[in-house]
């Protein structure tokens, strides 16, 4: 019983994801990119989640390796022809090589996951606030570095030609990995001693639990799928700016961890589609296609309205930051 | 080096007015971070409001407008404690401030929709711009605002020291920042403690947005934004724990932004950003608990 009752925990959130996949095949290409949006938001939301979720520590800096994978993976996959006239600037070894879509996803996960380390190696002693704050200067770090230096990417413009090959079937199975991924981690016996740490530090000290250490686990797990998920983006959207990896993706996507449930993978899942989801009916609703007709410029207000009274009235989220489970099945 | 040539008087009396405003959006944040443990985010909204409304209301007389801002911004600060702080006491850090976050970006959507009526975003405040004016002082050109930020700065936290030490409603204050749950027990109303708190930061905030405004008078909905996360940088920086270090630390953020500024090439300065946080994690590591706290307050959680 006990097993099938982790399976469903797993299961229901990878159903979840594949019946949005299998979806967004049905709808005419117009749609499709809502759904597309909210698998790549899944993946970044449950990168997030292996950090902020396990550890209880606040990191408004898990976006940098979205934002570095993400160009990691872009600038690489741009054709050789089109890259020395569009990005001249660039380091020769980043010039005159490109690899091919999975390769550049397996790059993206890595340098995460590199980056994510090396700066978790002094960050991951502070708590609380002042965790808070150094992640956020991570961010601020990462996002001035890729404006400014041309040499490893298109500084302040756009950049385009990246092959749009996460379609439905890329997306769904990125965010299966990340979902699967966090699901091995937070179940193995790393995720167990963090999660340990995040009840009580104390406690968890005491029975011998480097807290350091445990951190840095999850925030290098954490860095990998982030950068993951950024490929992701990038192969999504197929242009990018740094402005699109910065503080609107970093409040909206910590926003959706929280409205699902910031101590569930469950939540996780839930709060990127629901969050995801409401937006893209808001946005037709706006269009005046979908069921309500409402004034252009109110889906925002909706937007943050929503989110406030969900945090209000449920402050755990909308699955009470717990993983699904059947009745009688635990 | 001409770099220490260009600091300069004119250079250090422009980073104390920016540091003597910064300061004053710090103690608003500081005091409501006190008595309800929130870092609110929504705060540079609030002194958006003001500045949005000293734009409309640019034809009125100067000292009407500036008592609406007044009036608005004390209203949003007390309708914000009611509707959002008050459900959400107790809870993590974690949740009240995501939800300050969505707060935040509620009301720039709605003040994104009232601006875009007449088809442009931004408004212009002109009326109390003619503040910005500068006079020449000893070859330095002292603007009349930042003579005003600096004693109103230097004044207004004279009086809160006062309030604080001298009042009843101070003293609670003071024992709700230490131990919330203790002085419940003796006799410190919650409601009354919490609600004069965001009453003094919704001033703070008023008192910010006209500062501000007079400097730049172009008002968006991404007003202050940028200002609120440099400050809460600063707050956390200097040490949020207690008002004094969190406000000295958006002085010193204010003051360090403006000398910086000032001294840098423009062609120089596009790595700026990455100096600065780099320093920020650094004092984090070195003083988690803050740059200014001393003693026990220094002893921080570190693991």
């Amino acid at each position: 019983m006990r097993r099938l009752g982790s399976l469903v925990a797993l299961a229901v959130p990878a159903a979840l994801i594949v019946a949005v996949g299998i979806g967004s095949t049905f709808v005419s290409r117009a749609n499709e990119i809502y759904f597309l949006d909210a698998l790549v938001s899944v993946a970044i939301v449950v990168a997030i989640y292996v950090f902020v979720g396990n550890s209880g520590v606040l990191s408004f800096g898990q976006v940098s390796f979205v934002a570095v994978g993400a160009f990691a993976a872009g600038v690489m996959t741009i054709p050789l022809e089109s890259k020395t006239g569009v990005l001249p600037e660039l380091f020769p070894v980043l010039r005159d090589h490109t690899i091919g879509n999975a390769a550049s996803l397996l790059l993206a996960a890595a340098v995460g996951g590199v980056l994510a380390f090396i700066v978790g190696l002094p960050l991951m002693r502070l708590s609380g606030l002042a965790a808070g704050i150094a992640t956020f200067a991570v961010l601020e770090i990462t996002h001035n570095l890729l404006r400014e230096w041309t040499r490893i990417g298109p500084g302040a413009t756009t950049l385009s030609l990246v092959p749009e090959t996460t379609g439905a079937i890329q997306a769904t199975i990125g965010a299966l990995i990340a979902v699967g991924v966090a699901f091995a981690y937070q179940r193995s016996r790393l995720g167990r001693l963090l999660r340990a740490t995040r009840e009580d530090a104390a406690a968890a000290r005491g029975v011998g639990v480097s807290v350091h250490r445990q951190r840095l686990w999850a925030f290098t797990v954490s860095g990998a799928l982030a950068g993951f998920a950024g490929g992701l983006l990038v192969h999504e959207l197929g242009s990018i700016t740094t402005e699109q990896v910065y503080l609107e993706l970093t409040f909206l996507t910590l926003a959706m961890l929280v409205v699902g449930g910031a101590s569930s993978l469950w939540g996780a899942v839930l709060g990127a589609l629901a969050v995801s989801g409401l937006n893209s009916f808001l946005i037709k609703a706006e269009d005046g296609v979908a069921a309500l007709d409402l004034p252009s410029g109110s889906r925002l207000i909706l937007l943050g309205a929503i989110m406030a009274l969900v945090l209000i009235r449920r402050p755990s989220g909308l699955t009470g930051g717990r993983e699904f489970s059947l009745p009688g099945l635990r | 080096m001409n770099l220490v040539a260009a600091l300069d008087a004119q250079t250090l009396v422009d980073a104390v007015g920016l540091g003597a405003v910064y300061a004053l959006m710090a103690v608003g944040i500081g005091l409501v971070f006190g008595v309800l443990r929130l870092v609110n985010f929504a705060y540079g909204q609030l002194v958006m409001a003001g500045a949005y409304t000293l734009a409309f209301t640019a034809s009125w007389p100067v000292a009407a407008s500036i008592a609406a801002c007044f009036a608005v911004v004390v209203a949003l600060s007390m309708l914000m404690d009611r509707v959002v702080f008050r459900p959400l006491r107790g809870q993590s850090p974690a949740v009240m401030l995501v939800t300050t976050f969505a707060v935040a970006f509620m009301l720039q959507a709605i003040a994104l929709m009232i601006d875009i009526r007449d088809d442009t975003i931004g408004e212009i405040a002109t009326s109390i711009a003619s503040f910005n004016q500068a006079t020449t002082v000893a070859g330095v050109d002292v603007r009349k605002i930042t003579i005003a930020a600096v004693v109103v700065a230097v004044v207004t936290l004279a009086l809160l020291a006062l309030l604080l030490a001298r009042t009843t409603i101070g003293l609670h204050m003071r024992a709700a920042a230490a131990d919330f749950g203790t002085a419940r027990l003796l006799g410190v109303r919650a409601n009354r403690v919490i609600g004069f708190a965001v009453f003094l930061s919704g001033l703070l905030a008023a008192t910010v947005a006209v500062l501000l405004t007079v400097q730049f008078p172009f008002v968006g909905p991404d007003f202050a934004l940028r200002e609120t996360i440099v400050v809460l940088v600063g707050v956390v920086v200097g040490g949020i724990d207690r008002l004094w270090t969190a406000t000295l630390g958006g002085f010193a953020i204010g003051f360090a932004t403006g000398v910086i500024n000032g001294v840098l090439p423009t062609d120089k300065s596009v790595f700026l950003p990455s100096a600065v946080f780099a320093l920020v994690i650094l004092v984090l590591l070195l003083r988690p608990a803050g740059l200014f706290a001393w003693g026990r307050a220094a002893a921080a959680e570190r693991v």
